[in-house]
């Protein structure tokens, strides 16, 4: 039944049920959402169910392949196969965000001008081309989120988190166990410290500044993208408590241990892409 | 073969011999390849077959002026599904499944790079199906906005809406896995010798492909995922009030969905470069042409989105650079239409049905091919914006272009998947049933669409009935022979003539160095490979 690992022999898996199980959760999940979203009864407790059931397949997968990766199931060939795997999916994230820096591009360029051009007076008097807008109909005064407040602390703390991370990973290589570990916990600390610095800052936003995902364009493509942003760093700080875990139990050697650089690829990409948000939705 | 003659048949190996589910658990479990690919051709099967019957629900309606069967709510919403379906639910996964009954075997890998996600990539369909299928049944209808989804008449919809916008989700999860499994299956599995200029030409097509999905993918679940906020949670996209745009939305799609046509016309020139050098019993002409052609064509198909939206009201030097661009994608769409017919040039011709699919799809598919340079002039588009020209067109590139090359592709590897020889004669019946009711069903929408009528409505005006009539006789009649692919297919799975390793005398790969049915593993090492089985 098991091969050893040699660099002749295709590694391939045996036959899972998880599959199927994923396909159950997303299932439970968008008709709960569609349930709920519409108001219909009891579609919360659908969409709770869709998450247990994803968190049971999650746990059972990447357990079984953190068990196959142990048991040296993976070759040098499989290894790569992550490589590349780790990297589209990444190419695949950047796309999605592209999405909505377009969106916002498109509306700071085009939307918000064209409404306030001579051509549209008659039916928008008097609106005028800003940044932040809330649109020709936006009777509600809010303020705009200032870059030079959290936005900077967090991008500090985003920017020491890369490197905390790095500098773990240079432990992993020259197997300094405790550097290793002290350079996780610090990584995974500097996320949760951005994390709640962030929902303050909704809180704020919400609380103060009479700024919500209502708020015309403005609010629609600050909270959609710090938002998606804020739950890409959810997955990336779970992701690494899990690598921190897998190390505490004494996984990965100085060659082997691409879960450890996948995830690294994975915080820097959210990282950078926190960059191009602190640029364009708090600074310019 | 001596390379391959030690890597088995199905069950001489330790893999195969115990702890194999058998039965419904088998597919549901499995991590092969050839399983999962037979599962995405039936699954696309029978999607095909419920997005066509919509199709017979709109060409029932059509038959004559006025209203007859169906409400016009009603109407809209089978177009709305039988695109959506057609598109995602029945070519797509055809494509995905030659991908995964092939790929694997012309590289000589043994199989996906990661067959357990692959199994996930299958399994994700039918909850996408479910949910687009039920979403007639609901409150208010499925989505009736056309395949595009444009806000603001999306951000207006039932519940449906909401389901259409999560089996998008859903499918681009599907995609997106299927495609990183395919792009990692090429860069990382070919057999030792296979360089990428060497590789089959329907593996470099599902390399960009692939691609194209995992760029475009995402893209689309962005927008939708603004329409899902702009709909329930106050956000304000696609609303001038709030200082957005409802052309934003089209901007978006459309950069998702140009790449998309592609996405599905790439595999299937891929599938057709395959079958004409078999039957022309010569090698393809101008491989290293193709492929770059191939690479012209992934690349400049995200360069010519708003070709879609001349009429929205984009300036003049917009219509002008898209228009130029649009027909940019003419030449590298020529060279292989060239190279398919010089492959041919003093070639030993012979038309089995595999030949006569791809010819139909060479001479029908240049026809669509023309008719979407003449739609690319802004100043003819503006004339032809949303009428039966534009719906005649893109059937002509996706029903004769992808739908004939995807039986190019059936009848081609069927031998090699079943281990039987089809039924040739049923075959060319299929062909020329096809063939003759395509051309009956859509060729009089070009001259309906030049007259002015508008699509996506269910009346017309009476000067337009005649042609409706022919069409609707070729709708019904090429649906009807479409049942024939069930009767041909299940005969050769049941029995039929052996086939053997390479029943087509012209064919070059490593699939056909293998037996007939392939073996359940295929190449459980690397095989040799040299020039006489490469492509390039």
């Amino acid at each position: 039944m098991s091969h050893p690992a040699s660099a002749s022999r295709y590694f391939v898996p045996q036959p899972s049920y998880w599959p199927l199980v994923g396909s159950c959760a997303l299932l439970l999940l968008a008709s709960g959402a569609v349930l709920m979203m519409n108001s219909v009864a009891n579609g919360g407790f659908v969409v709770l169910a869709g998450f247990a059931v994803l968190t049971t397949m999650l746990f059972g997968w990447f357990g079984r392949v953190i068990g196959e990766s142990e048991g040296q199931r993976y070759n040098l060939q499989v290894d790569r196969s992550f490589r590349w795997a780790m990297s589209w999916f990444i190419f695949s994230e950047v796309m999605f965000f592209v999405a909505f820096f377009g969106a916002l591009f498109y509306i700071r360029v085009l939307s918000i001008p064209d409404l306030a051009s001579p051509a549209q007076a008659a039916l928008w008097e008097g609106f005028q081309n800003s940044w932040p807008s809330a649109g020709p109909a936006a009777t509600d005064p809010f303020s705009k989120m200032h870059a030079w407040g959290i936005p900077a602390i967090n991008t500090l703390l985003l920017l020491t988190s890369g490197a905390t991370l790095t500098w773990a990973h240079w432990g992993l290589v020259a197997e300094k166990r405790s550097q290793l570990i002290i350079g996780l916990v610090l990584t995974i600390a500097l996320g949760v410290l951005f994390l709640g610095l962030q929902v303050f800052e909704y809180a704020e936003a919400y609380g103060h500044m009479n700024l919500k995902m209502t708020t015309g364009v403005y609010g629609s493509t600050f909270f959609m993208l710090t938002g998606f942003h804020g739950f890409h760093v959810t997955l990336g700080v779970t992701m690494l408590t899990v690598i921190l875990f897998r190390v505490l139990k004494g996984h990965f050697t100085a060659e082997r241990h691409f879960a450890f650089e996948g995830v690294a690829w994975y915080w820097h990409f959210v990282d950078v892409v926190w960059l191009g948000l602190f640029i364009v939705i708090y600074w310019l | 073969m001596q390379a391959t003659s030690h890597t088995g048949y199905a069950g001489h190996h330790d893999h195969d011999s115990h702890g194999h589910p058998t039965g419904w658990k088998r597919w549901v479990t499995t991590t092969n390849h050839k399983d999962i690919g037979s599962m995405y051709l039936w699954f696309s099967f029978v999607m095909f077959l419920v997005g066509g019957a919509m199709s017979l629900i709109i060409r029932a309606e059509l038959f004559t002026p006025g209203l007859q069967y169906v409400s016009p709510e009603f109407y809209n919403q089978m177009l709305t599904l039988h695109a959506l379906i057609m598109v995602f639910g029945a070519i797509m996964p055809a494509f995905v499944g030659f991908a995964n009954w092939m790929i694997p075997m012309m590289i000589g890998a043994s199989d996906m790079a990661f067959a357990r996600m692959n199994n996930w990539s299958f399994w994700l369909l039918p909850p996408a199906a479910i949910l687009l299928t039920a979403s007639i049944f609901v409150p208010g209808g499925a989505a009736g906005t056309g395949w595009t989804l444009y806000p603001p008449l999306s951000i207006q919809m039932g519940m449906g809406m909401d389901m259409a916008i999560f089996a998008v989700h859903i499918l681009g999860m599907s995609s997106i896995m299927g495609s990183i499994n395919i792009v990692t299956t090429i860069l990382n599995m070919r057999t030792p010798g296979m360089t990428l200029m060497k590789m089959p030409l329907f593996c470099w097509t599902w390399l960009v492909t692939a691609f194209l999905l995992i760029a475009s993918m995402p893209i689309l679940a962005g927008a939708v995922t603004m329409l899902l906020t702009d709909r329930h949670f106050g956000t304000s996209f696609f609303s001038a009030a709030g200082g957005g745009d409802p052309v934003l939305f089209q901007h978006i799609f459309w950069f998702f969905g140009h790449p998309e046509v592609y996405i599905i016309a790439l595999p299937a020139f891929g599938v057709v470069s395959h079958v004409i050098p078999a039957f022309s019993r010569k090698p393809l002409f101008g491989y290293v042409s193709m492929v770059y052609a191939i690479a012209a064509i992934g690349l400049i198909s995200f360069f010519v989105w708003a070709h879609h939206m001349y009429v929205t009201g984009i300036p003049l030097t917009g219509q002008l650079y898209f228009m130029y661009a649009t027909m940019l994608i003419a030449v590298p769409t020529g060279v292989k239409v060239f190279n398919w017919v010089t492959t041919m040039w003093r070639g030993s011709l012979t038309f089995e049905t595999p030949m006569l699919f791809a010819l139909g799809f060479l001479v029908l598919f240049t026809i669509g091919g023309l008719t979407g340079l003449v739609l690319a002039m802004t100043a003819v588009d503006i004339q032809l914006q949303d009428t039966y020209y534009v719906v005649a067109h893109f059937h002509y590139v996706m029903v004769a272009g992808a739908l004939f090359s995807a039986y190019a592709g059936l009848y081609f590897w069927l031998p090699k998947w079943t281990g039987h020889m089809y039924n040739e004669t049923l075959g060319k019946w299929h062909f020329w049933l096809s063939m003759i009711f395509f051309n009956i069903a859509f060729f009089p929408q070009h001259f309906l669409g030049l007259a002015g009528m508008p699509r996506r409505i269910p009346d017309y005006a009476q000067q337009f009935a005649d042609f409706n009539v022919i069409s609707g006789i070729g709708a019904f009649g090429f649906g009807f022979s479409q049942l024939l692919v069930l009767v041909i297919v299940v005969q050769t799975v049941r029995g039929g003539a052996r086939a053997a390793s390479r029943p087509w005398d012209g064919a070059h790969g490593l699939e056909w160095t293998v037996p007939s049915p392939a073996p359940y593993h295929t190449f459980e090492d690397p095989p040799h490979f040299d020039q006489a089985e490469a492509h390039g």
